[in-house]
């Protein structure tokens, strides 16, 4: 007979073995395979040497870097808008919708529960020369001709990624608002607090670590983001995702783009280091 | 908010929830508007109401084909995700072991590794020991991101359980794989469910990383984005999406109603 103790076994082993296998295991590999010196795709029967050209290289190439940094400042953009957006979102579901709030929030999750690339091409479709913005601009004569602004530009990829992740961004906010205790808000008012004080000095500081959850957990996907800038993003909207993508496909170079991944992976974690100073994650995590 | 003397500011809270509705449903709206069109491209006023796109969608095989292939892929990576959450949520809330920490620790930990890294990373390590790509090393992969979110959901109904109805079981002579399997497992049934649905989704509409590990064999995403190029294919395959949209969405709420159920 299998005691309590001896299941224990059955269900810890497997999670770690499989995470082991497929999670730990894969990064371990590429963090030694940027530490390679090929410069094409790779024959592991061939004998491993330990060398820093790949580093090197991307050390000497400023685009690199300066792209790194673009896709950074263009991530934290994106959460920082997205976040802004969702927060009055989360506020009016938290606070004024009462009984009928779980109506509201579903209404708000369908279009995140819609295709990823198909959110992505309505907004190819929108901002496109023949697209619904400009036919629908000449249509009713406000334009002549189509502007060309509109996609294929840094700006396509950065609206199409806010448009994506506000739904996802509200629901932390409004998990940690829920949580905030009304008595506080009639406490301040009894005290004599109008609403924009207690809005700021009560809210605001008891939302922060839901905002904060919310603003990371759109930073770290689109950090890493190529899919939506090659729909939309064309030349200029180019992400350094984009760039590992090509070392991997077209331009196969597997060891450099396996430093390029970990250089990726070293920031996104850093960023991630800071956030749980910043918050206690236990308190937003339900 | 009981609101007793507390005033509040004139921000137009209800309008702001409505106007991101809007600007949330517009250019979903809009594909499904031209998924009726005869046009190819979307050009204003729209003309010409068809219904053909929705009949090619059933006459190409290889959209089917990949619809399938999604399918598949989601049944296998949601199974092995929520399999993975239930045996971490019960070794964490019921065991105190060595490794317990790192256990939670690295359930979540994918959830904080960007996609792309992940992807090139498997991409390698299925090269690396020789296992040819196809929809088995996808639903790996798909399986990996798909356990932070049945973790999250199945700690926190495991959390909330009662420890003495496993004891009641085990007092009566039941060993604890039958306890587990007959107490435990009825008891977080919707939740389970919930997780399962949520992981099918991730799975279903995920393709960062599916485009490194795919083989011949694509997913709906995968075959999508390499359609993606030709316009005049664009209304069928909008088409094909506007009725794999209509089954995400149910899932997602049947997923929600389940997950709120257990409150």
């Amino acid at each position: 007979m299998l005691g309590r103790r001896g299941a224990l076994r059955f269900l810890a082993v497997p999670p770690y073995v499989w995470l082991g296998l497929f999670f730990v295991l894969p990064l371990v590999l590429i963090i030694a395979i940027s530490f390679r010196p090929e410069t094409g795709p790779i024959d592991f029967d061939d004998p491993w040497s330990l060398s820093l050209v790949q580093y090197q290289r991307v050390w000497d190439t400023p685009a690199y870097l300066r792209l790194l940094g673009i896709s950074v400042l263009m991530a934290l953009g994106i959460a920082g808008m997205a976040t802004l957006l969702a927060y009055p979102v989360a506020y009016f579901l938290a606070f004024r919708a009462r009984e009928r709030a779980p109506f509201y929030l579903i209404l708000l999750l369908i279009p995140f529960a819609t295709s990823y690339l198909l959110r992505v091409m309505a907004w190819r479709l929108m901002l496109g020369g023949e697209g619904a913005i400009n036919s629908f601009l000449q249509f009713v004569g406000l334009t002549s001709a189509p502007l060309d602004l509109l996609l294929y530009s840094r700006a396509a990829v950065m609206i199409t990624l806010v448009y994506v992740w506000i739904p996802f961004a509200a629901l932390p906010i409004y998990a940690a608002m829920q949580r905030i205790d009304r008595g506080h808000q009639e406490a301040a008012a009894d005290l004599g607090a109008g609403p924009w004080s207690r809005f700021w000095r009560i809210t605001v500081p008891l939302s922060l670590p839901g905002a904060l959850a919310a603003f990371f957990m759109v930073f770290i996907p689109t950090v890493g983001e190529y899919v939506t800038p090659s729909l939309v993003g064309g030349t200029e909207g180019f992400m350094y995702g984009n760039l590992v993508q090509d070392f991997f496909g077209g331009a196969a170079n597997w060891a450099l783009g396996s430093a390029l991944s970990v250089i990726m992976l070293v920031v996104t974690l850093v960023f991630v280091v800071v956030a749980l100073r910043l918050v206690d994650v236990r308190r937003v995590a339900t | 908010m009981t609101g007793v003397g507390v005033g509040r500011t004139r921000v137009p809270l209800r309008a702001t929830y409505v106007g991101m509705l809007f600007l949330l449903y517009f250019p979903i709206a809009l594909l499904f508007l031209f998924s009726f069109s005869e046009n190819t491209v979307l050009n204003f006023p729209l003309r010409g109401f068809t219904l053909d796109w929705y009949r090619e969608v059933f006459e190409d095989a290889s959209l089917i084909e990949a619809a399938r292939n999604s399918v598949v892929v989601g049944f296998a990576a949601a199974t092995l995700a929520t399999l993975i959450g239930f045996a971490v949520s019960v070794a964490v809330v019921r065991f105190r072991f060595r490794g317990r920490a790192g256990l939670v620790g690295l359930a979540g930990l994918p959830l904080i590794v960007p996609f792309i890294v992940l992807g090139v990373s498997l991409f390698l390590l299925f090269i690396f020991v020789d296992i040819p790509r196809s929809l088995a090393t996808i639903a790996i992969g798909h399986s990996v991101v798909a356990v932070p979110f049945a973790t999250l959901i199945l700690l926190a109904r495991m959390i909330g359980l009662d420890p003495n109805l496993e004891d009641a079981a085990m007092d009566l002579g039941a060993t604890y794989p039958t306890t587990l399997r007959r107490v435990v497992v009825p008891l977080m049934g919707p939740s389970i469910l919930s997780a399962w649905l949520t992981c099918f989704i991730v799975s279903f509409d995920e393709v960062a990383i599916a485009l490194f590990l795919a083989g011949g064999d694509p997913t709906f995403p995968i075959f999508l984005y390499g359609q993606l190029r030709f316009a005049q294919r664009l209304p069928v395959l909008i088409a094909m999406a506007v009725l794999l949209m209509i089954g995400t969405v149910t899932l997602t709420l049947i997923a929600f109603r389940l997950g709120r159920r257990r409150a």
